[in-house]
């Protein structure tokens, strides 16, 4: 009898496997394609020489060793980590602070989560325009506004001292709202039993936000930092988009994705950029890791 | 004291959402103003003379109609094939018992986790080999296949209780009635997160589209928005009025579905 069910089983489990395998395989397909088969070939890549028609002369290490010693490798990685370190932690405490704000008993919620999600439905290069608009050198508003309070007017953008904080602020107006979105989901999840406690304990707001929301809210706030790190450190249509090929801060702006693109697709140099490109992953491998480990001390999973 | 601290709130708010709205008031209002307006010292808040001039001047240099076609399209053929693919993968996945499944499954994790440049030259050179550089399939060909869409999905499969499939498996049902009748209808917040994710990504899609397509008239708005901007240096008008057209049809589906936008995003921070 058991013997019976068993291969019963079996027959049901082998077509099982056939459902899977159909139901797998346009992904699988797809994905050996245009992911596995272009991971393997941009590694092989690296380590050659790519001319223009596309054929590939082994060179070893040469990629990889003139990476190193290559100016712009260096500044574009300073000019991404600058602008990691900056937008990161700047966005993710405003959107903490609004997802904050707004889970109070407050009227015209859905609202204000409406207009402050809708940066973040929009084209990245239509807002780069209008941001470029705005910090125009002649007669953009901000300058505008900056001589009505009697200050000096800039050329924001054209300004290698300026020109990067300038992205920066675009990449900050750009995910707020996304963040904090996920923050506030996060926030809705804590129960409001412990605030109550901590009220009758005398625990005011400030210190309620530190002892309790910040704790409680830590794995909601780690995935926003991982995601929120992987996707600045590879920040690149506004940077295409707000500083040109001939502008005096086209250096001071070049981020790696940005250095990258120019060596594979305007310089020609796809041995190069394919070595730039597994540098930009490992730097990413690198800091993910670094935050995995990190995470045990702050982040609490219960 | 208690409304003094709404008041504060509500002003807090009013301030960010000020921030927040501005670029966008300042992008409509510009785009109906004349160019020799924009250059003045200082700057008009409203239009002193109202005029769509910048709309019929982008209209007649890009073939506005074409590019806006072929975003549409690509997002359209984009978001339909990866639904299926990913659902149909995300299912096996998350439900049966296969050899070679979870090996299967850490290739596709691991796609993940690699940042997509690497995968851009050998990508432009299979669309190159095939013959499709500046044509349409190029624009959405890799993105059919989604390591994230099927995660995703995974996910939203695996919250679903396993009586149900058992279940409908007694009652005589094979694997594609327990799909399509059964788990499908069951996993629609996830689909939505998902149509929702990846209509956002490909109307937005800037890189890409630059690297395969060359010619306006198989280009998508994002470039095409980077070469008004090359045309016309100084009108601003003209690039404002492109702005303003290319992200309209994102900020009306969101006003549309803003439920699903917002549910679906909250969604992934705690699912993934």
């Amino acid at each position: 009898m058991s013997k019976k069910i068993k291969k019963k089983a079996t027959k049901r489990e082998k077509k099982d496997w056939l459902v899977a395998y159909l139901f797998i395989l346009p992904l699988l397909a797809g994905i050996l394609l245009f992911y596995v088969y272009p991971f393997i070939q941009n590694i092989w890549f690296s380590f050659n020489d790519v001319n223009k028609f596309n054929v590939a002369t082994f060179t070893g290490f040469d990629n990889y060793i003139k990476m190193f010693q290559d100016k712009a490798v260096w500044q574009s990685l300073g000019n991404t980590f600058k602008y990691v370190l900056i937008v990161v932690p700047v966005s993710i405490c405003l959107s903490l602070f609004i997802a904050a704000l707004l889970n109070t008993k407050i009227k015209g919620k859905s609202i204000y989560r409406t207009i402050y999600f809708l940066p973040s439905v929009t084209m990245a290069a239509a807002v780069a325009l209008v941001w470029k608009w705005i910090f125009n050198g002649q007669s953009g508003v901000l300058n505008a506004i900056l001589r009505a309070f009697g200050l000096s007017a800039r050329e924001w953008l054209q300004d290698p001292k300026t020109s990067l904080y300038c992205i920066m602020v675009v990449g900050i107006w750009m995910v707020v709202g996304y963040n904090m979105i996920i923050l506030l989901a996060g926030l809705q999840g804590v129960s409001k039993s412990y605030y109550e406690a901590a009220a009758i304990d005398g625990a005011g707001p400030v210190k309620q936000f530190f002892a309790i929301t910040i704790p409680l809210l830590s794995p909601t706030i780690f995935f926003v930092l991982i995601t929120s790190i992987i996707s600045g450190f590879q920040v690149f249509d506004t940077v295409y988009m707000m500083v040109g090929k001939g502008s005096m801060a086209f250096e001071s702006t070049q981020t790696v994705v940005m250095l990258f693109y120019r060596n594979a697709f305007d310089y020609g140099q796809k041995g190069y950029a394919a070595a730039i490109s597994v540098l930009i992953f490992v730097v990413i491998l690198i800091i993910t890791a670094i935050q995995m480990i990190g995470q045990k001390k702050w982040v609490n999973y219960d | 004291m208690k409304t003094r601290n709404k008041a504060i709130t509500h002003l807090l708010l009013l301030l960010g959402v000020g921030i927040t709205a501005f670029p966008f008031l300042w992008m409509v209002l510009t785009s109906f103003k004349t160019k020799g307006e924009t250059m003045q010292i200082p700057p008009t808040v409203l239009p002193q003379t109202f005029t769509t001039e910048a709309y019929s001047t982008i209209m007649e240099t890009i073939p506005f109609a074409q590019v806006f076609m072929n975003t549409l399209l690509s997002t359209v053929i984009t978001v339909l094939f990866q639904v299926a693919i990913c659902t149909l993968a995300a299912y096996a996945f998350a439900r049966l018992q296969f050899p070679g499944k979870n090996l299967l499954f850490i290739l596709v994790l691991s796609i993940l986790m690699v940042p997509g440049q690497i995968f851009l030259m050998p990508q432009y050179l299979i669309i190159q080999k095939l013959g499709l550089l500046d044509t349409l399939p190029a624009l959405f060909l890799p993105n059919l296949f989604s390591a994230f869409g099927t995660f995703l999905m995974r996910q939203f499969f695996m919250s679903l209780p396993k009586e149900l499939e058992e279940a409908a498996l007694l009652d005589g049902a094979n694997r594609f009635q327990i799909f399509g009748r059964v788990m499908l209808p069951l996993v629609k917040p996830g689909i939505v997160s998902l149509v929702i994710f990846t209509a956002k990504f490909a109307w937005n899609d800037f890189m890409w589209p630059m690297i395969v397509n060359s010619s306006l008239k198989k280009m998508t708005l994002g470039p095409a928005l980077s070469s008004l901007q090359g045309q016309y240096t100084t009108n601003f008008p003209a690039q404002m009025a492109g702005a303003v057209l290319a992200v309209i049809p994102l900020i009306v589906l969101f006003f549309i579905f803003q439920k699903q936008f917002i549910e679906g995003v909250a969604h992934t921070g705690v699912k993934g």
